[in-house]
């Protein structure tokens, strides 16, 4: 197996577009090519080895995807593991806007924090966050409908806003706090938040399940409660144990979408209780 | 500068040159003789395809609308960005281009003359604006009229000499250069939440009817004596069975036909060749508009082809595109209804497998090959409403070759396949024809005397396609055409070598043409008089500050016509 390790060679001040750091785009390539690959830094066209120090070590078949490990502070660089469809990125540090941008497969662990879009527009495979996340979590570009259709997002730390907008299928699993507008006209897949979110949960949802195990500032008057419910399944193997209120809405969107908020650390949602 | 294009194929319709090899000479942007052979530089276009360079008439690329449409769709222009060269500028696409790519694109195909064809008139100075920002490429807009108050005040009162001196007024105060009229009466009607179902309704709170407006405006159109005719978009555009209101809106104005001259332009007509009840019951209304056609000479038309694409449609016809937006459940945006008429723009997707889409692919070909003579149907896209205009290539393709059509029919939704009529449809259109609906056809509609030939005189707008019709089949090399017209080989524009090989070489500023009415003097102060009274009394807009002064326009080219009033 190929083991790539990349460390760059400076503090960016200008923002990188490193869609080359990719194992599908690494596969089978020597280090020097790697390092002749292009990439952009501001205006300027660069090559990888401009701007990263590139270490290859080699075991066994050299057939396999790589593993890619990005050491130190990538916060500038964008795109990293856009459209790879297989192999591992591992990054120490902080990373750049539109990780896993349209990812197909594989796996993208990241030790540290992502800035916007990360997992954006992605089809399958797993990203997973051991710091936070900022806006857009798996939301589609500005303007866009076309949402996180696959794969699983995972944040240990909390995301910003709007995460998992537009989405069709997946799941993005926020083990912190959220920002507005989680869902933001979601179609399906699942949003799990186990801490805290802000207000809007669910603008304009039509279909799909948001859970939420923390204090929700308020659930959007477009929504209807359906009933109490004693535990949640999450996915296959997580099951939250502990009451729910199950809402129905956006019904301004004439929308069936479930969303499932913690009894206990809610106690400003029980007048809904009346209507059951 | 002189330049001397050698050996090329040519196909010149105007002048009736049928591929033949032939030699174009060029000096101070103009076609010339001959120049000295020793001075001029040359360009050898051996077993290459020698054509005017393109026109169109009907490409909605500056304005108010288009540019709501830009703001309305970042992820349009997300994917498809032009870097900056030394020559040219930075800008995106896709299907709504900004305007430095808008003309590079074009020049880049060999196009060199577009019209923009809705410009309301409260919007003229920013379309103006957009347009002289538009590289290489010469362009005009048409004025969006048959829902102005004045002119269907005039026309209810039957004032059509008073409607003809207001309209010459409009014309020469917006800079623009043909009549507009969409979904006549319906956009008016638009405004107080209406639309007129067929052209014998009444307009509300006016009292005349599509039929009068059009019929009026024809008159006007004839009175003035501007070089295109009346450009409609008909009423009930995009709705199934609107093929028969097409065909009252051609019939309506038949009798005002002399010397079997058009005096009535159908635009992206595919739109407006809907049969059926419903949206499942859709059928192609093509051949009933084809046979048509083919025997009256008072029509002329353009396809506004579909193609397979992610797209934004935006028209000035504002009820259409609500009824788009209740279809689609997309974002849209109500455009314009504050000025003299109205616009909506809903982002689409046609796609191959839909019904009714692939039936809406098929009407545009359809009509394209079953109305028989070329010079009655223009190609485009309605670009950006059927496709971005850089899908030409593929529809020269399609026009040119049965294979090419059965290649994109067999990925298309069955049932939409077997109704379609294109199976039963042989004819390819040759390069002589592909050279009168891109080219000559387009001037000859619009009335542009300089342009869409290469006969001596006329502007040294030339496109050289890299494609060798002596030794290769385009109805079987299909592919080949489309790689051709995607990349020319040269465009030369003005007598400069702007493209080669695809690549832009120069960015240089095109013209602005615009129609200088010339109307009697004493008559020009009255129109001016009643004007000013009525601004006053309901404009937000000063009347000084209404009109486009010349000095606006980045390279004014005026077309003086004298009118009869």
């Amino acid at each position: 197996m190929m083991k790539v390790n990349l460390y760059p060679l400076k503090e960016f001040k200008l923002p990188v577009v490193a869609e080359c750091i990719s194992p599908d785009v690494f596969l089978g390539k020597t280090p020097k090519e790697i390092g002749e690959l292009e990439v952009w830094e501001g205006n300027k066209q660069k090559k990888l080895g401009d701007l990263f120090k590139v270490e290859v070590e080699t075991t066994g078949s050299s057939q396999e995807t790589p593993l890619i490990t990005v050491q130190g502070d990538v916060s500038r660089v964008r795109r990293i593991g856009a459209g790879m469809k297989s192999g591992e990125i591992v990054v120490k540090g902080d990373v750049g806007m539109h990780l896993g941008e349209e990812m197909q497969g594989g796996k993208i662990t990241v030790y540290g924090n992502t800035l916007g879009w990360a997992g954006s527009m992605m089809k399958g495979g797993t990203i997973e966050i051991h710091g936070n996340a900022d806006d857009y979590l798996g939301a589609p570009y500005r303007g866009s409908t076309e949402g996180m259709k696959g794969g699983k997002i995972i944040v240990h730390g909390n995301v910003g806003r709007e995460a998992g907008a537009h989405m069709k299928k997946g799941i993005i699993k926020i083990y912190g706090s959220a920002g507005q507008f989680i869902g933001f006209r979601m179609k399906g897949g699942t949003i799990y938040v186990q801490k805290d979110c802000e207000s809007r949960v669910g603008a304009c949802m039509v279909d799909g399940t948001i859970v939420v195990g923390g204090r929700v500032e308020s659930v959007l008057p477009t929504f209807t409660i359906e009933g109490l419910r004693k535990k949640v399944k999450i996915e296959e193997g997580e099951v939250v144990e502990a009451p729910f209120y199950l809402f129905i809405g956006d019904l301004a969107e004439n929308g069936r979408g479930r969303l499932f908020v913690a009894k206990e650390p809610n106690p400003h949602l029980s007048h809904y209780e009346k209507f059951l | 500068m002189e330049l001397l294009i050698r050996n090329g194929l040519v196909y010149d319709p105007i002048n009736g040159v049928k591929g033949e090899k032939m030699d174009i000479a060029v000096k101070d942007g103009k076609i010339v003789e001959k120049v000295n052979e020793r001075k001029a530089k040359k360009i050898d276009a051996s077993g290459m395809v020698v054509m005017p360079g393109g026109i169109d008439i009907h490409s909605h690329i500056a304005g108010g609308k288009v540019n709501a449409g830009r703001l309305l769709r970042p992820e349009d222009h997300f994917k498809d960005f032009e870097r900056k060269t030394v020559v040219t500028r930075s800008g995106v696409g896709y299907s709504i281009p900004s305007t430095f790519t808008t003309g590079y694109r074009y020049a880049r195909m060999g196009w060199t003359t577009v019209m923009d064809p809705a410009m309301p008139p409260l919007e003229a100075k920013h379309t103006h604006e957009e347009l002289s920002d538009t590289p290489i490429i010469d362009k005009a807009s048409y004025p969006l009229l048959g829902d102005w108050w004045f002119v269907l005040e005039y026309l209810r009162d039957g004032g059509i000499e008073e409607c003809a001196r207001h309209v010459a007024w409009m014309i020469k105060a917006t800079k623009g250069y043909a009549i507009k009229l969409v979904n006549p009466g319906g956009l008016e009607a638009w405004g107080f939440g209406h639309n007129v179902e067929s052209i014998d309704d009444q307009v509300p709170y006016f009292g005349v009817t599509p039929r009068e407006i059009i019929r009026g405006l024809c008159k006007v159109n004839k009175l003035l004596h501007l070089p295109h005719t009346i450009h409609v978009h008909t009423n009930n555009l995009g709705k199934p069975g609107n093929y028969v209101t097409t065909l009252e809106t051609m019939r309506c104005v038949k009798d005002l036909a002399e010397d079997g001259k058009p005096v009535i332009h159908i635009t992206h007509c595919q739109f407006s060749a809907f049969k059926g009840d419903d949206w499942r019951t859709l059928e192609s209304g093509a051949e009933e508009i084809a046979n048509y056609v083919n025997a009256h000479s008072h029509v002329t038309m353009d396809m506004g082809q579909v193609i397979f694409t992610d797209t934004t449609t935006m028209t000035a016809d504002g009820p259409f595109q609500y009824t788009l937006y209740t279809l689609t459940g997309n974002k849209w945006t109500n455009h314009d209804v504050e000025t003299e008429t109205s616009a909506g723009i809903v982002p689409f997707h046609y796609k191959r497998k839909s019904y009714v889409h692939a039936t809406q692919w098929s009407i545009g070909l359809e009509l394209a090959l079953l109305i028989k003579d070329p010079w009655k149907i223009l190609m485009t896209t309605d670009h950006p409403n059927g496709g971005p205009f850089i899908a030409y290539p593929r529809i020269v393709a399609w026009l040119m070759s049965r294979k090419a059509r059965e290649a994109t029919m067999k990925k298309i939704n069955l049932k939409a396949r077997s109704r379609s009529l294109l199976p039963s449809i042989d004819r390819e259109l040759d390069f002589y024809e592909i050279a009168i609906v891109t080219r000559a056809g387009q001037a000859k509609a619009l009335g542009l005397r300089n342009k869409g030939h290469l006969g001596v005189g006329a502007d040294a707008d030339i496109a050289v396609y890299n494609f060798n019709p002596e030794t290769m089949d385009p109805s079987r090399k299909y592919n080949a055409v489309r790689r051709a017209f995607k990349h020319a080989a040269y465009t030369i524009k003005g007598g400069q070598v702007v493209v080669k090989d695809g690549e832009v070489l120069k960015h240089i500023d095109g013209a602005t043409m615009w129609v200088d009415v010339q109307l009697c003097e004493p008559c020009e102060m009255e129109v001016n008089e009643d004007l000013r009274r009525r601004f006053k009394e309901y404009w937000t807009v000063e009347f000084e500050n209404y009109p486009v002064s010349e000095d606006y326009l980045a390279v004014s080219q005026p077309i003086t016509v004298k009118a009869d009033v």
